[in-house]
């Protein structure tokens, strides 16, 4: 599409960034040609977003240079960005939601202290570039009241108003609904053919072939391919993306599986935006063995994990373990989940699996705080939760193994092994366990896998949710992949190290979309 | 919602002694500063000041008496904020639990003063308790904030409580609309008999048995706070709410017991004010003592302990204040709240201005500790 | 002196020339009176500053100095008292209704001290409890508005709704009825809290509310949010009615009079009389007879009231001190008979 004489609209050579010991990107070199739309895959953590934000100048890379239009520029703010051309529409919007359309689209670039000829032009510009991509949102409506994909219009006009020429796109379809996806990618087209240079970072294959001229591919961290979209195949880039990785190899004995410890049917459940973000799962788990899902993050595996552990409503369908209902049932609380030895190691354990405000062994008794065996005289016997708090984290090796230490000040991997501890061994017949190793390093890891399998060798049930493929792989005794909110496809596993990758990959990328198939060997 | 993390961290005896003493330190110099300018002596109002608030038995006995209503309002804003809850609404749970307390005194006065005594006790918690269960429901199930809602039900408590003492509770031919006085069975008993028997002379000061009743308090929410798992809960759910859910606490429920006990330890000061001290119900009696909590509160990093240090030291400079404007007549009532805001100021507001200094003076010490280990 | 001192010296001149000359006059020991003042301070261009300016007057003439108080919450009224009398002040005067129960009870403690209270109904071997038929000097106001003005609407703002209040909204409703049977009187007051005292912005807001509805003649009684009211009323081109002290000179041409309530000759009367050893306990109600409460006729008003419509205020007045008129006090039965 681009001439060879002309140089490129984006080029960078040889950046490298950082973050403390880990490399998020490595010497990458990329080359955008003007007035096409380039897309970047990668899987989660391969440092797509890193790099975009590097070009956009949120971060300053290490070494290496920018080029726009052939010429180095420094970029050391969204501001330099912004006059360079560049513009971003972020994953999550930078919109004030209490103003208009037309507010947002002044904001930063009023024309001066007084507001109203600022906004003048911001209308007729808004019309002019609506009727020219397809783009129209009404001017006057407040942001916080329009829909997902209308706000995102309204981010990307806002690049646009800044005449922007490189529209960088970050995962723009993860909050859409297919329609709004869809006239998302008539827009981009439209962009396209008006000259401006698009770069689409998504991991859906799927729309990377329907949309992009040029595709590059990131693993961990390095930029592993280029291909012209026209010359390469999803089967390909699934390959790329997911690279020959060393399965890491368990003493691992075959799965006794005994009576089935969790059965989900027909699960539809919401996210809090009220998008359907699982639509329809059904599956189980029996004591003694480990069910992993795999997939790209976002496609419905949080909420799925969130729904059983009790803290997500479902939409509809059932959840039982043992003959228990848990949904639907009058009194569906995680109190009630985690009252039928129900264990959860939160994704995300800032968040919602520890209080980084607290000492380790107020951590401890997280979610065990009504316990008798931690009461004396009706009173919190801190004796006994410090004892018992020392014995959790030597079991886990926690260091260093101070019950007052403050949870905030251990580490990454001493603070997932924490609340490993504490889940682990209050004695559950059903783990729930999402990301169990992001975030920690390498000895850890092995640690903690062997932990999990230990416990799946006492005869406990474990549900296992990660987007290390991996991860999956190698504990897994049956592995579900899990693609837009639906189960596409599931594995048996006899030896880890003869599980088909590649075909996993497609499936994660939702290259098979339809009906679940069997895939034993 | 969620509690802030300090700009820097301390070590215990900087965080707890040095740097809170360094703040009023500084408060002082400012305040004796604004004494220079209006052209008095900054010592002679110091010695004054102390002299005021320390210098008799009387004197700490009045002391006493204004830490009191303190320390109540105090504890309100401390167990709210240990669930992430701003209560600002102890004014007015005060000045409702001040209509119970008065409602209990004037028509239950025909019982035994010690039952009188308990049903007040019980009717401070009940009523200050009820006026705080609205906008804690408000924010627990329909995310109203707390801030805005306890604010307005301050108003809303004060023109019910002026409509009641102008038009029903009113004492016939009276001007002041303020209750008749309780029988002299339905008051609090003051500690003067008591620090009698030990040779003390509290003289005229108002202290009376709700200031051993607010000691109490403050030991029992230390005990419930740290010791128990509702206070536990109220804890999680304070620092990460989500975390809460996650372990199977529910958010709304500590939300309501958390400002229920704000709003009953508040009714405590009503305790004090109108059964202790005016044994009527006036108009206006909490006399911004719920707002002077926050700020010891504040002061007293949500701990019992450094709640009732605060509130002494609040104590002190209302009385203190008193005498100085009484012994010194340029130095106004006006001079004297500006010097307790100074001190407010800069133990409460401006707490982190010399924290960053202090944490690298720390980590200097440290550094040096360690070179020469 | 640098000059950030010397203005603030100005600012607090008079502060400084009552409290600063500890040398004292010729007959400091004589007596040594004190006051208290109320919880809304001393300088509120009203009744406490009218009983500051009554003792200055004492001061001038005698050279006697006199303590000052202003506390700020209820129990350091209870305080200040007490602290004066253990100090030996005497008389001691309590300003407002507020310190009727403290003065009751320092003035048992203290049984030697002379205590004189404002407003307030204190019944004790050594209290003088002073207080003024404001209902009276109100009614006397209600009928010169009534007699003026042109819409016949007639209005009242209030600061604090308690009964002090009442008595003096009351008494101008009525001697407006006594006029014209048929008037109509709009009453508001500012607010249920001690704010209401001190909110000129919702005052002049209140007063504007009243001129829109017709009213042209509005008599306040608000403390500092009367100041509000009276600026609202002049910028409208209506006339206001002042309240405690003499406010005519606020607006002239704007101001149809003010009803004075001499709180400065209560204060200057029973420092006087204590000095010259007259002074008597019990209950001292003044009122038009008294002229403690009167309507304030100068040259500020004076072309806006008619000789005809004077003699009519004057007769009023006469039957008034004469018992031929009967004005409620709505303090006696917390009721207004309109």
């Amino acid at each position: 599409m681009a001439g060879a004489e002309q140089p490129p609209a984006v080029a960078l050579q040889g950046i490298s960034k950082r973050f403390g010991t880990v490399l998020a990107n490595q010497d990458i070199d990329l080359a955008v040609a003007s007035g096409t739309i380039h897309g970047i895959v990668g899987e989660n953590g391969a440092g797509k977003s890193t790099l975009m934000s590097i070009l956009y100048g949120f971060y300053q890379a290490d070494a290496g240079e920018i080029l726009i239009d052939g010429t180095v520029v420094r970029i050391q703010g969204s501001a330099d960005a912004i006059r360079h051309g560049i513009g971003m529409v972020h994953q999550h919007f930078m919109l004030v939601e209490t103003f208009t359309v037309l507010e947002n689209l002044a904001l930063g670039a009023e024309d001066g202290p007084l507001l109203r000829r600022g906004l003048d032009r911001a209308r007729r510009t808004l019309k002019q570039i609506g009727d020219t991509y397809g783009l129209s949102v009404d001017p006057d409506a407040i942001v916080g009241g329009l829909a997902v994909g209308q706000q995102q219009r309204v981010e990307i006009l806002k690049a646009l108003y800044r005449e922007a020429r490189i529209l960088i796109l970050d995962e723009p379809t993860g909050v859409l609904t297919p329609q709004e996806a869809d006239h998302l990618f008539k827009v981009l087209a439209a962009l396209r053919q008006q000259g401006k240079t698009v770069i689409l970072i998504t991991h859906k294959l799927r729309e990377i072939m329907a949309i992009t001229d040029n595709v590059s591919v990131m693993r961990q961290g390095r930029m592993v391919a280029h291909r012209k979209t026209a010359e390469t195949s999803a089967a390909e880039l699934s390959e790329l993306m997911v690279g020959r990785k060393v399965v890491l190899h368990f003493d691992k004995a075959p799965a006794r599986p005994g009576a089935t410890a969790l059965s989900v049917t027909g699960l539809h459940v919401t996210d809090g935006a009220g998008i359907e973000r699982v639509k329809g799962v059904d599956l189980t788990v029996r004591a003694g063995e480990i069910v992993g899902i795999a997939g790209v993050a976002g496609n419905g595996q949080s909420e799925l994990l969130e729904a059983i552990a009790g803290i997500r409503r479902p939409r509809a369908g059932r959840i039982r373990s043992g003959d228990i209902d848990l949904f639907p049932h009058p009194d569906f609380s995680s109190r009630r989940v985690r009252d039928h030895r129900i264990a959860h190691v939160p994704e995300d354990r800032h968040r919602t699996g520890m209080v980084g405000a607290f000492p380790a062994r107020e951590n401890v008794l997280l979610g065990e705080q009504d316990s008798p065996a931690f009461h004396r005289h009706g009173l919190i016997d801190w004796k006994r939760v410090s004892a018992d708090a020392t014995a959790k984290m030597t079991h886990f090796d926690v260091r260093p193994c101070d019950p007052t230490l403050k949870m905030a000040n251990f580490s990454g991997g001493n603070q997932q092994k924490l609340i490993l501890a504490r889940e682990m061994e209050r004695d559950p017949i059903l783990l729930l366990v999402g990301q169990p190793t992001r975030g920690v390093d390498i000895g850890a890891i092995e640690f903690i896998h062997r932990r999990l399998l230990a416990l799946r060798d006492a005869g406990k049930a474990i549900l296992l949710v990660s987007v290390e493929l991996e991860e999956i792989m190698s504990l897994s005794d049956r592995i579900l992949v899990m693609f837009d909110g639906r189960i596409v496809g599931e594995v048996t596993v006899t030896d880890p190290g003869a599980v088909d990758e590649r075909m996993l990959g497609l499936l994660m990328a939702g290259c098979q979309p339809g009906q679940p198939g069997v895939i034993a060997r | 919602m969620s509690a802030h993390a300090p700009a820097a961290r301390l070590p215990r005896w900087m965080e707890y002694g040095l740097l809170p003493v360094l703040n009023l330190v500084l408060a002082l110099l400012v305040s004796g500063l604004v004494v220079v300018v209006i052209g008095q002596d900054p010592f002679e109002a110091l010695g004054v000041l102390l002299k005021g608030a320390f210098g008799s038995i009387e004197n700490i006995g009045y002391t006493l008496y204004y830490a009191t209503d303190i320390i109540f309002t105090g504890l309100a804003v401390a167990v709210a904020f240990q669930a992430g809850l701003f209560n600002i609404g102890g004014e007015g749970q005060a000045y409702i639990a001040g209509l119970g307390v008065g409602l209990v005194c004037l028509y239950l006065d025909f019982l035994p003063m010690p039952v009188i005594i308990a049903l007040a006790v019980i009717a401070s918690m009940v009523f200050g308790a009820a006026w705080a269960a609205i906008p804690a429901w408000l924010q627990a199930h329909r995310g109203s904030h707390i801030v805005i809602t306890t604010i307005m039900f301050n108003f809303i408590a004060y023109s019910v409580m002026v409509y009641l003492l102008v038009h029903p509770l009113i004492e016939p031919g009276q001007m002041a609309p303020q209750s008749r006085a309780f029988a002299a069975n339905a008051i609090m008993p003051s500690i003067k008999g008591v620090a009698a028997v030990v040779g003390l002379d509290l003289g005229a000061a108002p202290l009376n048995l709700s200031f051993v009743w607010a000691l109490i308090a403050a030991a029992g929410t230390w005990l419930f706070i740290g010791h128990t798992s509702p206070g536990y809960a109220i804890r999680v759910v304070g620092a990460n709410p989500e975390a809460a859910v996650c372990a199977g606490i529910r958010p709304e429920r500590a939300i309501m017991l958390a400002m229920l006990l704000s709003g009953a330890l508040a009714g405590g000061l009503a305790l004090n004010e109108v059964m202790g001290v005016q044994q009527r119900i006036m108009v206006g009696f909490t006399a911004g003592y719920g707002f002077t909590g926050i700020a010891a509160a504040l002061m007293g990093r949500n701990h019992p302990v450094g709640i009732i240090l605060a509130a002494l030291l609040f104590g002190a400079l209302y009385q203190g204040g008193a005498e100085l404007s009484f012994d010194i007549p340029d130095i106004s009532a006006e001079m004297v709240v500006v010097i307790q805001g100074f001190v407010i100021i800069f133990t409460g507001a401006l707490e982190n201005m010399l924290r960053p200094t202090l944490a690298r003076l720390a980590a200097r010490l440290e550094g040096g500790r360690a070179q020469t280990a | 002196m640098n000059p950030v001192k010397l203005s603030l010296s100005v600012m607090t001149a008079a502060a400084a020339l009552l409290a600063g000359s500890a040398t004292g006059g010729r007959a400091a020991e004589a007596i040594k009176p004190a006051i208290v003042y109320d919880l809304g301070g001393k300088f509120d261009k009203s009744f406490n500053e009218g009983v500051f300016h009554g003792a200055e007057a004492f001061k001038a003439r005698t050279g006697i100095v006199f303590g000052e108080f202003a506390p700020t919450n209820d129990a350091q009224i209870e305080q200040g008292l007490r602290n004066f009398a253990r100090k030996g002040f005497s008389p001691i005067l309590g300003v407002g209704f507020d310190q009727a129960e403290p003065i009751k009870k320092v003035a048992a403690e203290f049984p030697k001290i002379k205590f004189a209270i404002i407003d307030g109904d204190v019944n004790a071997p050594n209290v003088q409890a002073i207080s003024f038929k404001e209902y009276e000097g109100s009614f006397l106001a209600g009928a010169l508005a009534a007699l003026t003005t042109k819409t016949d609407k007639i209005g009242f703002v209030g600061g604090m709704d308690i009964p002090l209040i009442r008595k003096f909204s009351c008494g101008y409703a009525q001697g407006a009825a006594a006029i014209n049977p048929k008037i109509g009187v709009t009453i508001n007051m500012t607010g249920t809290t001690g704010a209401a005292w001190n909110d000129p912005v919702k005052g002049g807001e209140l007063a504007k509310s009243q001129i829109e509805s017709g009213v042209d003649i509005i008599y306040q009684a608000a403390g500092a949010t009367g100041i509000g009211v009276l600026q609202t009323v002049a910028d409208a081109g209506k006339l206001g009615i002042g309240v405690d002290s003499n406010q005519n000179g606020l607006h002239p041409g704007h101001m149809l009079t003010s009803v004075m309530k001499g709180v400065g000759v209560a204060t200057d009367k029973t420092f006087t009389e204590a000095l010259n050893g007259t002074w008597q306990p019990g209950n001292t109600v003044l009122g038009l007879k008294e002229q403690a409460v009167s309507l304030a006729f100068d040259d500020e008003n004076a072309p806006l009231i008619s000789a005809d419509i004077k003699a009519r205020i004057d007769a009023l007045q006469a039957d008034i001190i004469a018992g031929k008129v009967a004005v409620h006090n709505y303090a006696e039965d917390n009721h207004c008979p309109l």
